[in-house]
């Protein structure tokens, strides 16, 4: 019998978050190997199981899957929930993009210089509900569905509702021009696996704190202070 | 019959051209407009056509299809470039995401001050010479097949040459510890699919200049 899938990453959110939330959501037990140090992170990488030498890396069906998007489209086709079709599919495709975008900002705003940090926070905040969040509620308006995508659950609303939570942790009354996307995110939340994750105790990990903050930046030796704007990963494609 | 695919972009390289290499690679003719003015853009986004106001954007099948990954994932599961299994397809992300990442910088390197370009492209060779090329190699190596994944023409050869062509445009003897790879460059060029492509005249774009840099940071008001 095949073993659980297992995780590697620190004890945080980060990039695996979101590969936590599809497992999660699809049912799945998981187990993770959580690194602290530099140190320890150091020992993985010699292990020679990381392709590029990052993270996150997930060991599944006998492979070493590294690179987020990659791991995240595996789990979702063997989950079924990629869609029914190369169509389908394409548009959960266009909107996890769009999603990882916003929660790529959201993900990095703690590193922000103490005078960035306003600055960044209204940026991510404008872009959430004028680039972002009228997407996917005009997406439910025009297609009058529970889902994003073919009228089932998919990828795609798992990974708008976990940046929903995210977003509200910036500002906490952030879908008030939302309705639709409202009513979504408390649909989603009755769902039995997303509830579970939900409750205290699971898999989910919490915001990076001062504490966690350190760690982090120790363990990937991040440079200081970034303007959101700037960063190659997070500057909006164009 | 099914018009040809059209792609909305500036008229350079940026984030399309992984695109037009893949849709070359499979020998699928398209069609290109080029954005020139800031007009041309926001008349585009005032359509309804860019889902999250931006480019690339390629039309077809129907779609208006955005976001890089999601138009080539699209493109290669549609001309059979994906691998023939979920395992297989795997490898073909996690190859192409290295190199998609490798070639980002490079484009984004574009658009600094002279100082920060020069640092970026030193970091982005250092980079593939440590961290991506030998990856590469070794995968080679271990299966001793001419593509990269399943013994067949793939995604990733087609990723995988783009990203080696843009590197030695950096630095020409970036290849010297890489043979395997060097074999790889010379067995690729030679798909005619490929080997047109690379032929002057063909729809591939040259590296960004200063004119490049300008009409963009002009479009996208940056």
């Amino acid at each position: 019998m095949a073993g659980k899938p297992k995780l590697h990453y620190f004890n945080g959110r980060g990039r695996m978050e979101t590969i936590r939330w599809l497992l999660a959501a699809a049912g799945v037990e998981f187990e993770e190997e959580l690194f602290e140090t530099r140190e320890e992170f150091e020992k993985l990488i010699q292990g020679g199981t990381l392709l590029y030498d990052q993270v996150p890396m997930v060991e599944i069906d006998g492979m070493n899957l590294v690179e987020t998007r990659a791991i995240l489209r595996y789990l979702a086709a063997k989950y079924d929930l990629y869609g029914r079709n190369l169509k389908e599919q394409a548009w959960i495709d266009m909107y996890v993009e769009g999603l990882k975008d916003l929660s790529d900002m959201i993900m990095y705003f703690p590193l922000s210089l103490p005078e960035e940090k306003e600055k960044n926070l209204n940026y991510i905040l404008e872009r959430a509900t004028t680039r972002f969040f009228p997407v996917y509620e005009k997406a439910l308006r025009n297609n009058g569905q529970d889902f994003l995508v073919g009228n089932r659950i998919s990828w795609a609303d798992i990974q708008l509702f976990e940046v929903i939570l995210m977003t509200e942790e910036c500002k906490s009354d952030v879908l008030l021009d939302f309705p639709l996307l409202q009513e979504f995110k408390v649909r989603m939340s009755h769902i039995p696996t997303i509830n579970k994750f939900l409750q205290p105790g699971s898999q989910r990990k919490p915001p990076l704190d001062e504490d966690s903050m350190k760690t982090v930046k120790n363990i990937f030796r991040f440079e200081h202070g970034m303007f959101l704007k700037n960063m190659t990963t997070i500057v909006a494609e164009y | 019959m099914a018009a040809k695919p059209k792609l909305y972009y500036f008229r350079g390289r940026g984030r399309m051209e992984s695109i037009r290499w893949l849709l070359a690679a499979a020998g699928e003719e398209f069609e290109e407009e080029f954005l020139e003015k800031r007009e041309q853009y926001e008349k585009l986004g005032k359509e309804g056509c860019l889902l999250f106001g931006q480019v690339p954007l390629v039309e077809m099948d129907g779609m208006m299809l955005t976001q890089t990954r999601a138009i080539l994932s699209y493109l290669a599961a549609k001309y059979n470039l994906y691998g023939k299994d979920l395992k297989e397809r795997v490898r073909i992300d996690m190859y192409v995401d290295g190199t998609l990442d490798l070639m980002m910088m490079i484009a984004v390197a574009a658009f600094k001050s002279p100082e920060e370009k020069e640092e970026s492209l030193a970091l982005i060779v250092k980079k593939a010479k440590t961290r991506y090329l030998p990856v590469f190699e070794k995968i080679l190596k271990d299966h001793g097949q001419d593509f990269l994944v399943g013994n067949k023409f793939s995604w990733a050869d087609v990723q995988l040459i783009e990203a080696i062509l843009m590197m030695e445009e950096l630095n020409a003897s970036i290849l010297s510890d890489f043979p395997l790879l060097k074999a790889f460059k010379t067995r690729i060029s030679s798909i005619p699919t490929i080997k047109k492509f690379l032929q002057p005249g063909s729809q591939r774009k040259p590296p960004p200049d200063q004119h490049y840099v300008d009409v963009v940071k002009h479009i996208l008001q940056w």
